[in-house]
Order: C-alpha cells, then sequence, then structure tokens
C-alpha cells in the first residue's frame, strides 16, 4: 500500500496526541489538580495541539478538504466516520478536564467526572483509528486482531514518554514517571513484535488463479497487463519499493525502541534524557507506521501479477 | 446512507464471457468514451499525448496465460475488468460520506461525485481494483453500469444497455438482472458455470464470468488426428507433383512429407 505522508502524520501525531491526554487525565484521577498552571497548560496544549495537527494532516490526503465535514455523517457503517465523530466529540470534555485540571477555573470536583469520560473517548478514537485499517479484508497485514492493539499500544507509550518529556523539563520528574514509560515503551514494542510475527506466519493461499477463477483450467500467469503505464491502482495498492528493506526497518524500530528505555531508565540520574528518548520513540512510532503502510500487499495485486497474496 | 439496503429482487449486472472475449479494448474505450461525458464525468487524462499517459478507465482488459495440463502450449484468455456491483459490497460500507452508495431498486453501486471528499478507502476495500481515483477531480469513478444508458427513455429499447455491452463486437458481454432466474443472463450463466471473482472475499458479486470453453485446437493434434491420403485420383495426382517438384536428393530420393507435415530423412 501507498503511504501516504498525512496519513503516516495524522496516525501517529493524533496517538500520541490521544495518548498524552489519556496520562494527563489518569494524572488528574489520582493526583488532582496540576501542580502548576503552566506545567497544566503546557502538558494540555502539547495535547490537543498533536490531535489538531493530526486531525488536519488527514484532511491534506482529501481531494476535497473543504468536505471533510461531510465525514460525519455515517457513523453507523463506516469506521473512519467514526473515528471522525470520535474525535471532535472528544474536545468537549478534554478541553473542559484542560481547563479544571491545570487551574484556570478552580473545581475540583469536576477534574474526575471528566478525566474518565476523556480517557473513554480519547482510546476509542484511538481504537476506532486501528479499525479503520483492521476492518479490510483486502489486506491481509492489516486484517489482523493485533491491529488495533499496535495502534493503542504506540498511542500509549508516545504519549507516555512525552509526559515524561515535558515532566523533566519542569522539574519534579517521579521515578514512578520514568518505569511507567519504559514499561509502556516495552508494551508497545512486544506487541509490535506479536504483530509482525503474527502477519508473517499468516498463509498467502490466495493466487492468481484464485483472483482470475482460471486456477480451475491450470496454472495462471500474466500475459499481457491492460495498460502500457502504471494507472491509480497500482500505483495506490501495488506499492512495494519498502519491502525490500523491510527487515532493516524492522530492526532499526526494535533498537530505537530498546534505547528509548535505557535512555528514559538513564534520566534516572540525568532527567533531560527523557527528550532524547521521547524523541527516540516518536521516530519508531513513525517508522513502524510508515512500514504498516509500506509492507502491506493488497489483493488486487494478484490481477497485476502478484503470484501469491 | 452507506448502510446496505436490503437486498433488492432486481440485481442488474454484466455477464461476461472469457471464451469469446478477443481483447479487442473496444469496451474499454466506449466505456471511456460515453462515461467522459456521462453520470461521472469527466474521466480525466493526465499527459495523453506524453509519453507517460495516464487516466480514469472504469473498465480495464488483462491478458493472462494459462497453462493447462496435457497441453504443450499455454492458452491466452483476455479478462476484461471493472465492478461487479457487489450485493455486500465493502467499498459502500466503509465510505465516510454516504458518497458510495448500492441502489436499493437494482443494486447498482454507484459514488456521488457531488459529496465524495477523495479519501480513497473505498478503493482499498475493493479486491477487484474496480475504483480508480480521479486526480484532477478530487473524487472516486468507477462503473456505474451506464445507469445514464440503461433506464435512458431518449434511446432506441435496444440500445438500453450499456456502452461496453453494445460495443462489444464478439457478444462477449451480456447485461441483465441476475436476481431473475428466468432471464437470458441467468440461464446463460446457468448454461454455462458462470462464477464469482473471488467469492472467498464473501462480498457476492453480481457480475459472472463464464469460463472460456474446453480446447479445440488442431494444430496440437497428433498427426494420425490429420486426414490421410485416401488413395483417390486428386490425391494420386498431388503425390506425383509432390515428387516431381522436389528437389532430387544425393541419393536419388526425393525428400517427402510425412503425415505430420514434418521433413523426413
Amino acid at each position: 500500500m501507498h503511504p501516504a505522508y498525512s496519513v503516516i502524520l495524522f496516525t501517529t501525531a493524533t496517538g500520541a496526541g490521544y495518548g498524552l491526554l489519556v496520562l494527563l487525565a489518569l494524572v488528574g484521577i489520582s493526583h488532582g489538580e496540576a501542580t502548576t498552571i503552566a506545567f497544566g497548560l503546557t502538558s494540555m496544549v502539547i495535547a490537543l495541539g498533536l490531535i489538531s495537527i493530526g486531525l488536519l494532516a488527514s484532511t491534506f490526503h482529501l481531494g476535497h478538504p473543504e468536505r471533510a465535514w461531510r465525514a460525519l455523517s455515517q457513523w453507523r457503517s463506516s469506521w473512519l466516520s467514526r473515528e471522525g465523530v470520535l474525535a471532535i466529540v472528544t474536545y468537549v470534555p478534554a478541553v473542559l478536564f484542560g481547563v479544571v485540571w491545570s487551574g484556570l477555573i478552580h473545581a475540583p470536583d469536576l477534574i474526575k467526572p471528566l478525566a474518565v469520560i476523556t480517557v473513554v473517548l480519547a482510546m476509542l478514537t484511538v481504537m476506532s483509528t486501528g479499525k479503520i485499517y483492521s476492518t479490510l479484508k483486502t489486506i491481509r497485514a492489516w486484517h489482523n486482531p493485533w491491529t488495533v492493539w499496535v495502534y493503542l499500544t504506540f498511542a500509549l507509550a508516545t504519549g507516555v514518554t512525552i509526559l515524561a518529556a515535558i515532566t523533566s523539563v519542569f522539574g519534579n520528574f517521579p521515578a514512578f514517571l520514568v518505569y511507567f514509560s519504559s514499561a509502556w515503551m516495552a508494551v508497545a514494542l512486544i506487541v509490535k513484535v506479536l504483530y509482525w510475527r503474527s502477519v508473517d506466519a499468516a498463509p498467502r493461499d490466495l493466487t492468481m488463479g484464485d483472483a482470475t477463477g482460471l486456477g480451475r483450467l491450470g496454472k495462471v500467469g500474466q500475459w499481457e497487463l491492460p495498460h502500457s503505464v502504471p494507472n491509480y491502482v497500482q500505483k495506490e495498492m501495488g506499492y512495494a519499493v519498502a519491502r525490500k528493506h523491510a527487515a532493516k526497518l524492522r530492526k532499526l524500530v526494535i533498537a530505537a525502541l530498546v534505547l528509548a528505555i535505557l535512555l528514559m531508565l538513564s534520566a534516572l540520574v540525568v532527567p533531560h534524557a527523557a527528550l532524547l528518548s521521547m524523541a527516540l520513540v516518536l521516530f519508531a512510532s513513525v517508522v513502524q507506521r510508515w512500514l504498516f503502510f509500506a509492507e502491506a500487499q493488497h489483493v488486487v495485486t494478484l490481477f497485476y501479477g502478484a503470484e501469491a497474496a | 446512507m452507506t448502510s446496505l439496503p436490503p437486498p433488492s429482487a432486481k440485481k442488474l449486472g454484466l455477464v461476461i464471457d472469457l471464451d469469446t472475449c478477443v481483447g479487442c479494448q473496444a469496451c474499454v474505450t466506449s466505456c471511456k468514451e460515453w462515461n467522459t461525458q456521462g453520470y461521472s464525468a469527466p474521466l480525466t487524462d493526465t499527459n495523453p499525448y506524453a509519453s507517460d499517459p495516464s487516466g480514469v478507465w472504469l473498465n480495464r482488459v488483462h491478458g493472462y496465460e494459462v497453462k493447462e495440463q496435457g497441453q504443450d502450449q499455454s492458452r491466452i484468455v483476455h479478462f476484461p475488468r471493472s465492478c461487479l456491483h457487489c450485493e455486500e459490497p465493502a467499498c459502500v460500507t466503509v465510505c465516510p460520506t454516504g458518497a458510495s452508495y448500492k441502489r436499493a431498486e437494482d443494486g447498482i453501486v454507484l459514488v456521488n461525485p457531488e459529496t465524495c471528499i477523495g479519501c480513497k478507502l473505498c478503493s482499498w476495500a475493493c479486491p477487484y481494483g474496480a475504483r480508480e481515483y480521479d486526480q484532477s477531480q478530487g473524487v472516486m469513478k468507477k462503473c456505474t453500469l451506464c445507469v445514464d444508458r440503461i433506464y435512458n427513455e431518449n434511446f432506441e429499447p435496444e440500445d438500453r444497455q450499456p456502452a461496453c455491452v453494445k460495443a462489444c463486437p464478439t457478444g462477449a458481454r451480456h447485461f441483465g438482472d441476475l436476481g431473475d432466474s428466468t432471464s437470458k443472463v441467468s440461464q446463460l450463466v446457468a448454461e454455462r458455470g458462470g462464477y464469482d471473482l473471488l467469492p472467498e472475499m464473501g462480498y457476492k458479486p453480481v457480475n459472472k464470468y463464464l469460463p472460456p470453453r474446453a480446447r479445440r485446437d488442431a494444430t496440437n493434434s497428433p498427426a494420425e488426428a490429420l486426414p490421410r491420403p485416401d488413395g483417390s485420383a486428386f490425391d494420386r495426382l498431388f503425390q506425383w507433383a509432390d515428387r516431381v517438384l522436389s528437389p532430387r536428393r544425393a541419393d536419388g530420393r526425393t525428400s517427402d512429407l510425412d503425415h505430420s507435415g514434418k521433413l523426413e530423412g
């Protein structure tokens, strides 16, 4: 599948934003009001900023961005529509939570209920993003039970690491957050490896003979393409450039995450190492998301010469 | 609404005969010609006269080579590919805007070019590559089953058929109601063992493909099957002419043709 940069930015940025939002809400539930207004506002602006940048980026790949509002209408059947609706609805409790949690308006009783609603909606939004992909039967590497978990764990791993990095800047960096963010990065890494193992083990049992139905006659091969230059279907669904580098890039993701965990642990001694750790985990998140698209093979490639899908 | 309508009794679609399709591309060009001024108009091209032309086409004809068991030579099958107007199309249910829809009255799957946002998700959901994105219009395009021809009362009744069907010089494309088991197309499917593409995907295509008939190719037949001399006056005349005209060899014999057409000796 063609990896559109706007979609990669959209899914990784909103993932990190919602992950951070969830963590801030959890902090609100456990500790009440933010330690300082500056810390509360900065982290809320970063969370909502990442979400907003991501959502804006998602409209860049549209043919008609001005019609994007129409995408809110088909939540009964479409996960993309559900994601859009949930993303917008989440803003309401998230902004209200940010206002009371950061202490702009002093209302400690509202922090917990708003935080709970924010956590639930943010997680549902990330789940919907994953569902857009995991419900596509045409792409075996996406139509996989691990897909949604990858989206959720990377959202939380990037979110909690950003929180650790912000906290390291504002001082008052608790050791618990170091361990907690390291643990989430480890979980994301394990889930991603399990996803890769599952995808690699899945049988590619459809052939050109199955796609064309000509397999009943004998062995089917491509004789002549219907057109002399690649068409939309081949460019969008037949993207295969990355596959030859896939093994290397997977190792890069693993190495970046392991290094990010080590750097986070070293933040116990040097707090600002959390910033580097954040950069690395965001890098790993983008690379694995790029691979998620670039490695995925679409069934339609069978009509265009792929031997199996 | 992208939720699917209840199954319609009427299921309009195409039946494509892979036995008689000769890959002439007439259906491809007539489709483009009609639809660039029809419902989905325009079907745009990019660099149409340059070295790397590309454009939106709603119908593509592939060529496949099939190696049958027990046959020395492969056979070529021309394979037209377009929207199959599935009974349960995922391209419709994934659409976030409702621009993609399946008509309740006859099952035709359409895209409303006025409301499509060009997110391309429907093309990802289609296993048949039936949808092509129109870069310059910013919307998705697909086969309309010539919805603007088949109900067009300005046309003579015999012309109320999709452009591809009208254009096919070998009669390899048939249009009709596949929901009606007594229709011509349904009978053709029953008679010839028409099949679905990728039934395992579960989208229940309405269009059907008729498999190529068993091969009947004399050039592959064994020598015994070729006509043998029957000893008639004509036969003897031709054998005499063959002897006279064949070049004389060093051993004084003339070369001779055997029954398989290969030179002997």
